[in-house]
């Protein structure tokens, strides 16, 4: 029976809320528990966003992660406001190419991916947060199944958008590979 | 041979209105347009709040009460739940023009297709004679008693061609019913507001001037003088809008 | 699993809406339920319906007047500030027997307040919210298959009762996503002879009114519409207990405070504390025999909300001096945190509150 905790923050436009939604689905793929929760107001336009998402074998208390298991952070402002509420032993992931400090945390496990250098070198600009997420998936052993990962896609992409899908998942191969 | 007859659309019961008042002849009006144009069965209408709160008393089809200044709201839901029902308004000037005039100009610029009864007798009837939007400029009233000064009270708004400048409404004319040509226009009015509704045209107002002996504190015949020589110049009658006479 | 999406809570509730035969929503753009009309506004048009964003709050509830008065199921939204604007329309529809629903979606107040999460409209939703001697039916859900279901419930309630029922949410249900599902069997909506949709020349004029001049008349209403208050008093009551049957302490919350509590819950009882709770579903009418029930068993109990405490007033009501209630909040758009809950628990379990 175990619960995990994200916390996603970094800027409004990088996709923060939609990669949260991508890994809540995931979750609901494999028969979770789920919730996800939005920063909402005016960071909605250009400031910071964060999103909650919790994953868990049993009914979902608060929705709100105050102590996140695991943080995307894909900012500064975001490290800098987040990092001391992480959960001792929890996880922290770094957008390196955003972020050019180290996490001064030592009882948490940290990986620093170049997602956003990554995304514009592939020519997916956009997908820094699909980076991410590749790699999240990857080390909470949410990566074994590529198909549910795909499925978790097919579930926030619209079918109007159905191309964006090979797209989106392989911009998770590559923060999965990373 | 029947000279004179009670519209069917007239419930059989005493009014309540002052002697002399003119709602009485506006209300026959309404029924009668109702009867000849046979729409009782699915006619709803809605009294405001004020002299004709209870309106809904004295018409025979579904009739619904609303809050003050809020009947074209209430119609637009009324219309809109059931597009085949007719609906009108029976408002006076200070439910539709004081603080009922964000659902008046609104309804208006989505050309509900609803009818409004506009009845301007340029004062508060019901609650004893106080200043409305539409009293005129030195009119005395129970809150304005040297008389209305616009410096500190604005001038009265004419609500036909304010809401001319719409592009919205279908059809606005301003009437009296002070005398007997005059009565007989009001009906050619109010029955086109009516028949545009049944048409599907649109919004259709008609700003009746009428008389409150009452509160102007005049006897019945001197207050239909007084909406010739007071109300009239300053409220012109005649059509405002009419998208279908082009 | 297969049979459930994500949805946003502010969504469910206008998809459950429709499904329960929903065809007219009247609103006003106010953060943060504005999905609930985004939501209708994509819809509507596709199913016949109507979406009308109205010029104003007032105009919007009395739209919703409108349709109700024909008979047909009809909502609105908003949140707190435009709540206390459609507080006329909510006397009008009281007084004049009307069925609809209205979904508070509340944020901090008082004033423009802010725009995050609270409970402070529970009086303003509990006692009347508006002019004159009456009800709303006030539903509090706690998670978003609740937003979807209770407004379903919420329909029927309203029409079997002639009056109005208000979801009261907040914003971090509103926003939140959740799996939900959507399978409802959905009750036939009962006759509604009193409707205004014309006499077809079959029937005596139908009136839908207020207005009683003559008080004796006032009263008669006022005290019939009591006496179907206490029918549904007697009938209607919801709400959840969560390990109450050992427990010492009472947490009582409702809505996302009541998920709060859980979590503290959970960790006092790891700790060996033996506490439960108790989540008021209907807030009007209040759950008042369940905290009878507890009230000589434990040694307190904790109200916990968003607001400076509010729903607390009827807790001591119903516990009428038995045990000690006390406080556990935030206020302004903040949310007590589990850890608050739990040290107040302690708190009580410690025999502390006095």
């Amino acid at each position: 029976m175990s619960t995990t905790n994200y916390l996603f923050a970094g800027f409004g436009g990088q996709g923060i809320l939609f990669s949260g939604k991508v890994l809540a689905y995931k979750g609901l793929m494999d028969g979770k528990n789920v919730s996800w929760l939005p920063s909402y107001g005016p960071e909605m336009r250009g400031g910071t966003a964060n999103c909650s998402v919790i994953i868990s074998d049993n009914p979902v208390g608060s929705p709100i992660v105050s102590k996140p298991d695991v943080l995307i952070a894909m900012n500064l402002p975001s490290l800098d406001l987040f990092e001391n509420s992480v959960a001792p032993g929890g996880m922290i992931f770094v957008d390196s190419s955003l972020i050019e400090r180290k996490v001064n945390r030592t009882d948490v496990k940290v990986f620093y991916i170049p997602a956003t250098k990554l995304a514009s070198d592939n020519k997916i600009a956009k997908l820094a947060n699909m980076i991410i997420i590749g790699k999240v998936l990857k080390e909470t052993n949410g990566f074994e199944n590529e198909e549910s990962v795909n499925n978790a896609l097919k579930q926030v992409i619209s079918a109007k958008h159905a191309d964006m899908l090979e797209v989106n998942l392989n911009a998770m191969r590559l923060g999965r590979d990373y | 041979m029947v000279v004179f007859d009670k519209p069917n659309s007239l419930c059989d019961v005493p009014m309540h209105y002052c002697p002399g008042c003119t709602h009485g002849i506006v209300h026959r009006l309404v029924a009668e347009v109702i009867d000849e144009l046979q729409i009782e069965g699915k006619t709803i209408g809605i009294a405001p709040v004020g002299c004709s709160v209870m309106a809904y008393d004295y018409f025979n089809c579904d009739m619904i009460e609303a809050a003050h200044g809020r009947a074209p709201a209430v119609a637009t839901g009324v219309k809109r739940a059931n597009p085949d029902n007719i609906v009108f308004t029976y408002q006076g000037d200070g439910d539709l023009a004081s603080i009922g005039m964000a659902e008046t100009v609104h309804s208006a610029a989505r050309n509900e297709n609803i009818t409004i009864i506009f009845i301007n007798n340029a004062i508060y009837g019901m609650t004893g004679g106080q200043m409305a939007p539409t009293s005129l400029p030195g009119q005395v009233t129970q809150t304005s008693p040297y008389g209305r000064d616009v410096n500190a009270c604005g001038y009265p708004i004419k609500v036909c061609e304010m809401l001319s400048q719409l592009d919205g409404p279908e059809y606005l004319e301003r009437v009296a019913v002070n005398n007997v040509k005059n009565v007989k226009n009001a009906k050619k009015a109010i029955k086109k507001a009516f028949e545009n509704q049944v048409n599907k045209k649109g919004f259709s107002l008609v700003e009746v001037i009428s008389s409150c002996p009452t509160n102007w504190g005049l006897t019945p015949s001197d207050a239909l003088k007084w909406i010739d020589e007071k109300m009239i110049p300053y409220y012109p009658l005649g059509v405002y809008k009419d998208r279908s006479a082009k | 699993m297969a049979n459930k999406v994500l949805m946003k809570g502010n969504e469910a509730i206008a998809e459950a809406a429709i499904i329960a035969g929903c065809r007219h929503y009247f609103g006003y753009p106010i953060t943060p339920q504005t999905e609930i009309a985004a939501y209708m506004s994509k819809k509507m048009p596709k199913i016949g319906g109507t979406f009308l964003q109205a010029e104003s709050e007032v105009a919007a509830i009395n739209m919703v007047y409108g349709v109700a008065s024909t008979g047909l199921r009809v909502m609105t939204s908003s949140s707190s500030p435009g709540i206390s604007l459609k507080g006329e329309g909510l006397s009008y529809l009281a007084g004049a027997d009307l069925p609809a629903l209205v979904v508070n979606v509340q944020r901090g107040g008082p004033g423009l307040g802010g725009i995050q999460p609270s409970q402070s409209d529970y009086f303003q939703a509990t006692k009347g919210g508006a002019h004159g001697d009456f009800h709303m039916l006030v539903i509090a859900p706690a998670s978003v298959q609740e937003m979807a279901e209770l407004t379903v419930k919420g329909f029927e309630l309203a029409d079997k009762y002639r009056m109005t029922t208000m979801i009261l949410a907040d914003g971090t249900l509103g926003q939140m996503m959740e799996p939900v599902s959507l399978d409802f069997d959905v009750k036939p909506m009962p006759e509604k002879p009193w409707a205004a949709t014309g006499t077809k020349m079959q029937r005596k004029h139908n009136i839908i009114n207020s207005l009683y001049l003559k008080p004796e008349e006032l009263e008669r209403t006022n005290f019939e519409r009591f006496e179907r208050y206490k029918t549904i008093e007697e009938n209607e009551v919801m709400y959840e207990e969560y390990l109450m049957e050992d427990a010492e302490v009472c947490v009582t919350a409702f809505g996302i405070a009541s998920r709060v509590a859980k979590n503290a819950i959970d960790e006092a009882r790891k700790q060996g504390v033996k506490v439960g709770l108790i989540r008021p579903i209907t807030l009007w009418p209040f759950p008042t025999k369940v905290f009878e029930k507890y009230a000589d068993k434990v040694k307190g109990f904790i109200s916990v909300e968003l607001s400076m405490g509010q729903m607390i007033e009827d807790v001591r009501l119903a516990v009428n001096g038995k045990a000690p209630v006390t406080l556990c909040n935030r206020s302004g758009g903040m949310i007590p945190s589990p850890e608050q809950v739990l040290e107040s628990i302690l708190k009580v379990n410690n025999g502390g509150n006095k």
